[in-house]
């Protein structure tokens, strides 16, 4: 460095010492993030202890839970479960749907008449919905089919028409349909309107642009949030246990009751709806996917095979194994 | 350069008196145009003119208020019904529409479908043609386009100019007596407008009907057989591109190219 350099403030003579550096092809390396190995020994530590905790305490009876896990009741009540979310879901989407597009209409009486189911059946809990509809006998004690507000061909007794079953069937659909009807009209509304625009542009007929360019745009933004409000739903049916329905909460106080042991049953209970609702959480990465298609560069893998690829990738490294 | 029209050949479009207004503000305040079959017509202005306004009413996107609109001699959006207009049912509007290309500022390509099937959907469904016979013909416009190779791609993955090649592509699938662009350069990066504006400089020496709203001048000048000046709802200066350009005769017109160019 010359003379006259060095008389300079120091701050601008580093530019031109870095600048003549020798002239080595410069290898990149990934930046080091120490706090992130704290954070996964913590974790790690955190997670070791909980499972510590659930495995080596007796009092949890895991045998208990063993033999009761695939009993015959059990697995019975666990079905009845699963038909309660079908339904309540099968209801919920169609209602829904329907309402949503009453909502989205042009007609003043639809979007009244939609804006006010949602809100009362979005306003009433869920708990005491099920009990209206599970006393209706005593509200209405037939149910007539026929000309409205004329005569009635058909009548019946509302208990031989809407038992306990299809009380709970109806509760938790109609109850569902609210929230869907809410959750289907922010996926249209997403839709960006340049779509409509193009569709009509082209001339493409009506019903087309609906279920061809509209829906499976809409469903991007609808299928998470469904996944979620389904497996809601699922946990919710436990509600139903005020009917005295043999679903799976319902069936678990049943035989802790009888046997006593109150803490493996309930943990048979909440395993099984921890395996019901994991599979309900893939079928809605499954259909995610689906509908994700064209919206981004790269597919997003699921969660925990994303931690497997890291594990994978860190190993490699280590072994000095090009990726 | 497109061939020179017919004096005898009715308009492709006829516009006569065309009102448009959004709440208060009246965006388009009468309006005559008459485009020739095989010519291009340019729409200058600055934003707020009505330009896409007067674009948008012509395949019946947007509704007027007064005034006639006609393709080929067929009322848009209406029929006569005595001394009225019957607004048509949108069934029959988009059946209007299934001839008449329209492309976008934005491209509004459909994202979920790929390139080629964004192509075969309106022939298909708007005007009922076997799918097979619609994928040969839509191959070969990719291949005019220059995307052949992107036939399986979703758009997103295509950069704004290949998007709008796509978008021009789609248009011609319907075999329009008629082409409709919404600025479609103004939403490009400068380096990808040109690659468009070849497709349609292509388009105008192979014949086809164009009205065109843009602000790229140099095409304008090269390609335009009539330029419209745009000002508050009004066409202000009407003509060929050298009267236009080297010889406006309003104040506003002077002003304006002053500006843009």
């Amino acid at each position: 460095m010359s003379d006259t350099a060095r008389a300079v403030p120091a701050a601008a003579t580093t530019a031109p010492a870095e600048r003549s550096a020798p002239a080595q092809p410069l290898t990149v390396l990934p930046a080091r993030h120490p706090w992130r190995w704290v954070a996964t020994a913590v974790v790690a530590v955190l997670a070791a202890m909980a499972v510590n905790a659930l495995v080596t305490n007796p009092a949890w009876e895991w045998p208990t839970v063993g033999q009761f896990l695939f009993s015959a009741t059990i697995l019975e009540s666990m079905w009845l479960t699963v038909r309660l979310t079908l339904v309540g879901t099968a209801i919920g989407l169609v209602l829904g749907t329907v309402l949503a597009l009453m909502r989205m209409s042009h007609n003043p009486l639809l979007k009244a008449v939609s804006f006010t189911y949602i809100s009362v059946f979005r306003s009433v809990p869920l708990i005491l919905q099920l009990l209206f509809w599970y006393n209706l006998a005593i509200l209405y004690t037939v149910i007539g089919f026929g000309i409205p507000f004329g005569p009635q061909f058909w009548t019946f007794p509302t208990q031989d028409l809407v038992g306990p079953l299809t009380a709970a069937f109806l509760g938790l659909g109609l109850h569902q349909a609210a929230y869907f009807a809410e959750i289907v009209r922010s996926g249209f509304l997403a839709v960006d309107p340049g779509q409509r625009e193009a569709a009509a542009a082209l001339g493409i007929p009506r019903v087309r642009q609906f279920w061809r360019i509209q829906l499976p745009q809409a469903l991007r933004i609808i299928v998470p949030t469904t996944g979620n409000e389904v497996i809601g739903l699922l946990k919710g049916t436990s509600v139903v246990y005020v009917m005295a329905l043999p679903e799976l909460f319902y069936q678990v106080q049943v035989v802790y009751n009888r046997t006593g042991r109150v803490i493996p049953l309930l943990l048979v209970a909440a395993v099984w709806y921890v395996v019901l609702t994991t599979v309900l959480s893939v079928l809605q990465w499954l259909v995610e996917r689906y509908y994700g298609r064209g919206s981004s560069r790269a597919d997003t893998p699921l969660p925990f095979l994303q931690l497997l690829r890291s594990a994978r990738a860190a190993r490699a490294r280590r072994q000095g194994v090009p990726r | 350069m497109s061939p020179t029209p017919t004096p005898t050949a009715p308009p492709v479009v006829n516009l006569e008196g065309v009102h448009k207004r959004f709440g208060a503000l009246e965006v388009l305040r009468g309006i005559d145009l008459s485009v020739a079959a095989g010519t291009v017509t340019v729409v200058l202005g600055a934003s707020g003119s009505g330009k896409s306004t007067l674009l948008r009413t012509i395949n019946h996107l947007e509704k007027v208020d007064a005034g006639v609109v006609e393709v080929n001699g067929e009322l848009i959006g209406y029929r006569r019904a005595g001394r009225h207009l019957r607004e048509l049912h949108e069934r029959e509007v988009l059946r209007q529409r299934s001839r008449i290309g329209f492309v976008f500022q934005h491209f509004n390509l459909f994202p979920h479908l790929t390139v080629l099937e964004n192509v075969v959907e309106a022939p298909v469904s708007a005007q009922r043609r076997r799918r097979s016979e619609v994928e040969v013909e839509a191959r070969a416009l990719l291949e005019r386009v220059g995307l052949l190779d992107k036939a399986g791609e979703y758009p997103r993955r295509l950069s704004g100019g290949q998007q709008q090649r796509v978008a021009i592509a789609r248009a011609l699938a319907l075999n329009p007596s008629l082409v409709l662009f919404d600025e479609p350069t103004s939403a490009l990066d400068p380096e990808l407008v040109g690659e468009v504006l070849d497709v349609i400089r292509d388009l105008a020496a192979a014949g086809t009907t164009m009205v065109v709203v843009t602000h790229e001048i140099g095409f304008a000048r090269e390609v335009a057989d009539r330029v419209l000046f745009m000002h508050e709802g009004v066409v202000l200066e009407e003509g060929s591109p050298t009267e236009v350009f080297d010889h406006p005769r309003h104040e506003r017109t002077r002003a304006f190219l002053a500006k843009v160019l």
